[in-house]
């Protein structure tokens, strides 16, 4: 994974609650086997006039003039400013993906549902969550050419007035954001725990162990 | 010290060891895997020379993308195609089970995981889909992943988690006559809201939950995450016990015994606290429809849409604006004044036997209306469908005018050829309805299994519960 320190970037207001995954990366683009490339299609149903379908391309596409992501002044945003509930529905990780692709690094806003939540940290994404009226007063400050530094080793934002906003962020997730660790490897080094669990649980429950756990085909 | 809910007893059961900041490694007992959140996963495993922790802990099921007719020329669509074989040549590399297309027992893996007893109480139930949280329905910590968590799960058996906070969500009393789980669940989503069991693991307690049946209490942990929620529980008693009896990979002899006494165990303690609870009365609670593109925009079948103007929260008011037009409905509007084009029944949240008899009662010697342009009846699984034909359900659905489909997900997120075209308004049974859910420019109300089954015989939403009680 990709590791996070810290970034200054350009913020992208996104004026809008409950925005769901369904939203962010439409279903026909889960159809992919593949990890990388769902950039050019985040926020599809939004983002162009026509309708999208997996391996169109992009560049050929009419573009709705009103989304905010494809105004002048948010082109090359890696910071994407939201309301509540960032994220809500499914569980499907091709939204972070997507996201990550087009170029964010950083979302904020004042909550986020928590799978996607969960996602982003895979995904060298940092979603941040602060109180309604700090994210309020960010929409408020947002000018043209509007850039926030963040700074996940001091949990700290700087606005360009030089104010300083602390987030909160849980240690475990930001350690591994921080250095990029491979979260696999990390539990992978506690096989013999995992296998004593297995032990021990195996007394309680025999028949979660027995062949019966798997079906026939 | 006070007592343990549910949810603390399921999570107790499972740590392998916590960290010093809370995190905690979880053990993961059933692992379902579909075709949509796997290949980058399986890529993964393939990529740094893994293999699954456990085979036998993981069964695979292709349900997004097969289609619901002609399933002997295989799949049109060559990229759903190409995933769904995907899956077969991972699950074949891995050594994991999987049921075909052909397979009687495919459909919607969480359809399948609690008919085939795959899925069971007191297990911790994970897979790359957020409804994972259906399995709740039956004492076990069930939850959605991402495609990197099914990774980690299958090389690893675990999970590193942060224990969420308790919820309760108590409903008392009897339900009238003609309301369902359906409309428990969105009552409740509507009560308090999309965002409202963030963080929260839910218990769906009180005596009217305790009335339903298994179904319908997969219904109601179905929706808990359309709550925010990712898990959803609700403690076993007599009618989880029965219902897992004799199931194909439940415990036998013995082993039986031993996981009833056990799961007997799993209810919160009558001392336990929750760190919040939520009240509801059954009697309140009438068939619901939605009316928006959030399922917290809900209201009842006898209700009319709400004014945003009269909203007082300004974010509220937007998004209610911004529902009705791409709606295209109108503040004021009787529920019983829209009329929908297509009618889905299916989906996880109500493609179960019973859910299926419910709908069939109500189109039972009737007409799907002139006005609706197709009315689907898809079963959650072969076996629901086999089980339906047996009892002649089939029959009253075709004689009415539905079509009767092969088991997967279907319209409930159109990734197959079942979907809306743009514009088009469906009476549907699914979880979401969100802009573009059905298809692209689709506009979903989500309903009850019965109230989609009146609502395609009357050609517009009706108050099933005044059908079924005979006052109309
Ligand atoms: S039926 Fe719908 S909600 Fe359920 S698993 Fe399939 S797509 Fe997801």
């Amino acid at each position: 994974m990709r590791a996070f320190t810290k970034i200054t970037a350009r913020v992208a207001p996104f004026d809008r609650a409950n925005i769901d995954t369904d939203a962010i990366i439409p279903k026909q683009f889960l159809k992919s086997i593949r990890r990388a490339g769902f950039g050019p299609y985040l926020f599809d149903e939004w983002r162009y006039l026509d309708h999208g379908e997996p391996e169109m391309d992009c560049s050929q596409r009419p573009l709705n003039p009103d989304f905010v992501l494809n105004k002048a002044q948010y082109q090359n945003a890696g910071i994407l400013l939201a309301r509540e509930n960032f994220g809500c529905g499914s569980s499907r990780e091709h939204a972070p993906w997507a996201l990550e692709d087009f170029g964010f690094r950083v979302l904020i806003a004042p909550s986020f549902a928590d799978i996607f939540y969960n996602n982003c940290f895979k995904n060298g994404l940092l979603p941040i969550a602060l109180s309604a009226e700090i994210v309020d007063s960010l929409f408020k400050d947002l000018t043209d050419g509007y850039e926030l530094s963040v700074d996940l080793e001091s949990q700290t934002i700087t606005t360009p007035a030089g104010r300083e906003i602390a987030f909160d962020v849980d240690q475990n997730r930001k350690f591994r954001l921080l250095n990029g660790l491979d979260d696999i490897d990390l539990t992978l080094q506690h096989a013999e725990a995992i296998r004593a669990y297995e032990t021990e649980r195996a007394k309680r429950a025999p028949w979660l162990f027995s062949d019966a756990m798997t079906a026939k085909v | 010290m006070s007592g343990k809910t549910l949810y603390d007893k399921l999570w107790d059961d499972h740590v392998v060891f916590t960290e010093d900041d809370g995190s905690s490694l979880i053990y993961i007992d059933r692992h379902l895997v579909h075709e949509v959140t796997s290949p980058q996963a399986f890529e993964g495993l393939r990529l740094a020379g893994r293999k699954p922790w456990r085979q036998s802990r993981n069964l695979a099921v292709a349900d997004h993308n097969v289609p619901t007719t002609h399933r002997d020329q295989g799949i049109a669509d060559p990229i759903s195609r190409l995933q769904v074989e995907t899956l077969e040549k991972n699950c074949a590399e891995f050594g994991i089970t999987e049921f075909s297309m052909a397979d009687i027992r495919q459909g919607i893996v969480h359809v399948i995981g609690p008919e085939q007893g795959a899925t069971l109480p007191g297990m911790t139930v994970v897979c790359g889909d957020s409804h994972t949280s259906t399995h709740g329905a039956s004492g076990a910590l069930a939850f959605g992943i991402g495609t990197s968590e099914v990774e980690h799960v299958l090389a690893t058996q675990c999970l590193m988690q942060k224990k969420a906070r308790n919820m309760l969500v108590k409903v008392e009393g009897q339900l009238r006559a003609g309301v369902t789980a359906k409309d428990i669940v969105l009552a409740i989503i509507g009560k308090i809201g999309t965002a409202g069991g963030n963080g929260y693991t839910l218990e769906f307690a009180g005596s009217a939950i305790r009335a339903l049946s298994m179904e319908g209490r997969m219904t109601v942990c179905n929706m808990a995450i359309e709550a925010g929620a990712r898990a959803g529980l609700i403690a076993v008693d007599e009618t989880t016990i029965d219902y897992y009896r004799n199931r194909p990979l439940a415990p036998k002899g013995d082993d039986w015994f031993m996981a009833e006494r056990m799961w007997r165990q799993l209810h919160s303690d009558a001392d336990a606290v929750f760190d919040k609870v939520v009240e509801l009365a059954a009697f309140d609670i009438v068939p619901q429809v939605t009316w928006g593109t959030s399922p917290e925009l809900v209201a009842a079948v006898d209700g009319k849409i709400p004014d945003p103007a009269r909203e007082t929260d300004a974010g509220k008011r937007e998004s209610m604006q911004r529902a009705l037009q791409y709606m295209d409905l109108k503040p004021g509007q009787a529920i019983v004044d829209i009329y929908p084009d297509k009618v889905f029944i299916g989906s996880c949240t109500n493609s179960r036997i019973e859910d299926l008899r419910a709908a069939a009662v109500v189109a039972q010697g009737k007409k799907v209306a002139d006005t609706i342009k197709l009315a689907l009846v898809v079963p959650g699984s072969g076996l629901v469908k086999q089980q339906a034909e047996a009892e002649g359900l089939d029959k009253i659905f075709i004689e009415a005018g539905f079509e009767w489909r092969d088991p997967g997900c279907s319209m409930c997120l159109a990734m197959n050829a079942d979907r809306l075209e743009p514009g088009e308004r469906c009476a549907s049974t699914s979880n979401r309805n969100f802009e573009g859910r059905q298809g692209y420019g689709g506009r979903t109300h989500l309903v009850s299994p019965a109230m989609a089954a009146a609502a395609a015989i009357a050609g517009h939403f009706v108050d099933v519960s005044r059908i079924q009680s005979g006052s109309q």
